[in-house]
């Protein structure tokens, strides 16, 4: 790279992964990894070139799970995209629901009751919380070591996929939200045994971090191993901790204060390396602050209606315009992009998938790597293929 | 933030005969748009990205969107020469006559992006763009080397739309597999009975089964 070559040139020079020489002589080794890899977490193929152990070439193919969902969604009323939207991130299905509803009430200028605003946040940030767990989980499960420390997040995530099935009535699948509101409203019962799985979380997550944070497998496993440099992670619209990681201070709860988050005080953890590390480590710290917004917002709830009173159910007909609505879901920017032409169905459906996205920059990630890191990148990016195929 | 408005100024400033134009979007959210002109919307995304007061450094959204031909039909009121008998006596007399035109505005496909500034912290600027047709002019410049964001996008938007993005780096199907022939997110598309119907030997051993069936009868 040359002296002068300034910032915008070297942007320019971002659209392709840079090629690689082979070391010494030998043949190139092509290895389907996938569709039915075990860390592909559903049906997920890379094709790698190997030259010995390292990587020169990682093409991702996708498709294998997809259904079309926008297409089915422009053929629904809105309504009935809802239910479809769980399935996209089936581990947040409550973040889709806002993301959704949020988009919606954008595109009709709805207002959310402030209960119901209280009750989104808890939601979002508790399914934040038993994603982060259940990713470190599989990531470490990636590493080799089988099971136990993937069952220590599950026992936790299972505690609060409880509290999902007792609200909504499903423990994935939740279909809870409505564009202005939500479907039922929370019982003081609900909210008691939704403040002692919170009081719990702590010491899981102290617990978590004294079993993992210096384990020297991990750090050696881990450190250094799938840097991502800070301008190209911006230039590559990566979101979330992904990019958090790689030390960019952008959180959507910040930067847009959808909702009421602009009501809570809480810190976005930041990476210095942008390595599988920094990942893990600020998915750790997001668990911590996520637990500090539901310990402010849990004795906060206000009484009140879960819908605005004024919100149309039935014969539900936006007015033609357009809206662009996201929100910072677990794994990075959901959005939302709906046109309507004054029909019951939307005229185009967009979902903004953060998963497939952040996927644009895993060969840059594993280039020059061993085949084995491959593996643990992957694992770092924290996908769900539902949602990358749509 | 700059107001729409005021950006189209500063690209018409930066680029000039930009040929930019505002799209207002009546909706309540208020995200009124730009449509670029194709042919220099790589010059002006540039210009976006690297403004320094702007500093759209992140696309992130890309979508198409596909309107079909629309169909205007109108009433013109129209003179004419008609020939009535008045009196026992042909003659041509003028009248006026209301007549429904048909006016068919061509379809286009369309690709939007939403950019944001992560520098700054702004956001959305919605910037668009036009093909000619749905047919054969369906090219348009991929924004690909400015956002790297763009390129899985862009590769979903060619899959799915079939909008051919020039400068792509590599532009193939995203979603669907490589031998599809069609583009499902268009509105007239028509889903195949079967999916993955390949002709076999016993195609023709079923054809004279069934012949033979309808003999058998008579």
């Amino acid at each position: 790279m040359s002296v002068a070559e300034t910032k915008a040139e070297k942007l320019d020079g971002w659209n392709r992964p840079p090629a690689m020489e082979p070391e010494g002589e030998g043949e190139l080794l092509e290895i389907a990894m996938g569709p039915h890899h075990p860390s592909t977490h559903g049906v997920f193929r890379m094709d790698v070139t190997l030259d010995g152990e390292r990587v020169m070439r990682l093409k991702p193919v996708f498709g294998y799970l997809h259904r079309n969902h926008e297409k089915i969604a422009e053929g629904a009323a809105y309504l009935a995209s809802m239910p479809y939207t769980d399935r996209l991130d089936y581990f947040c299905s409550l973040s889709n629901n806002w993301a959704y509803a949020l988009a919606v009430e954008k595109l009709v200028g709805q207002q959310v009751p402030e209960r119901a605003q209280y009750i989104r946040v808890i939601l979002a940030e508790l399914t934040r919380i038993q994603n982060h767990a259940a990713s470190i989980g599989f990531l470490i499960q990636e590493m080799g070591a089988s099971g136990t420390p993937l069952m220590y997040a599950f026992r936790q995530r299972e505690k609060i996929v409880d509290l999902f099935e007792s609200l909504t009535g499903s423990r994935m699948m939740c279909n809870y939200m409505r564009f202005g509101g939500c479907r039922v409203d929370v019982s003081a019962a609900w909210l008691e045994s939704a403040r002692t799985v919170v009081a719990g979380l702590p010491a899981f997550v102290d617990e978590f971090e004294a079993l993992l944070t210096t384990n020297e497998i991990l750090m050696a496993r881990c450190q250094g191993v799938g840097v991502l440099k800070a301008d190209l992670a911006v230039n590559a619209s990566v979101t979330g901790p992904l990019l958090r990681a790689s030390g960019v201070n952008y959180d959507i709860r910040k930067v847009d204060r959808y909702g009421i988050y602009d009501r809570f005080k809480f810190r976005v953890p930041l990476g210095d390396h942008g390595d599988v590390y920094d990942r893990y480590m600020v998915r750790v710290l997001e668990m911590r602050e996520s637990i500090r917004i539901l310990e402010q917002a849990l004795p906060a709830i206000p009484a009140g209606p879960i819908m605005d009173p004024k919100a149309k159910l039935r014969g539900f007909r936006p007015k033609p315009g357009e809206a662009y609505g996201r929100i910072e879901a677990p794994k990075g920017e959901l959005g939302f992009y709906l046109i309507s032409d004054g029909s019951p169905n939307p005229y185009r459906y967009r979902v903004r998938p953060p998963s497939l996205i952040n996927l644009t920059i895993l060969e840059d990630m594993c280039l020059g790597q061993n085949v084995a890191d491959v593996v643990l990148i992957f694992g770092s990016v924290d996908i769900v293929l539902g949602e990358v195929d749509r | 933030m700059k107001s729409v408005e005021e950006i189209k100024t500063a690209i018409e400033a930066a680029v000039p005969g930009a040929g930019v134009e505002f799209v207002s979007n009546p909706s309540p959210s208020a995200q009124h748009s730009l449509r670029l002109a194709p042919d220099r919307a790589v010059e002006i995304a540039r210009f976006l990205r690297d403004d320094p007061e702007l500093a759209l450094d992140f696309c992130s959204n890309v979508t198409g969107i596909d309107w079909l031909d629309k169909e205007f039909s109108e009433k013109v009121k129209v003179k004419r020469t008609v020939t009535k008998t008045i009196d026992g006596v042909e003659q041509p007399v003028e009248e006026t006559v209301e007549e429904t035109r048909k006016r068919v505005e061509p379809g286009y496909l369309e690709a939007v992006y939403h950019l944001y500034s992560v520098a700054k912290g702004h956001g959305p600027v919605v910037i668009r763009m036009r093909t000619g047709n749905r047919s054969d002019r369906v090219e348009l410049p991929s924004l690909t080397p400015i956002w790297r964001g763009a390129e899985f996008q862009e590769r979903e938007v060619f899959d799915l739309y079939g909008i051919v993005f020039k400068g792509h780096p590599d532009l193939r199907r995203l979603l669907m597999w490589d031998g599809f022939k069609d583009h499902p997110m268009r509105k007239d598309y028509v889903e195949p009975d079967d999916y993955e119907y390949e002709p076999t030997p016993h195609d023709a051993v079923l054809k004279r089964a069934q012949a033979h069936k309808a003999m058998a009868g008579k």
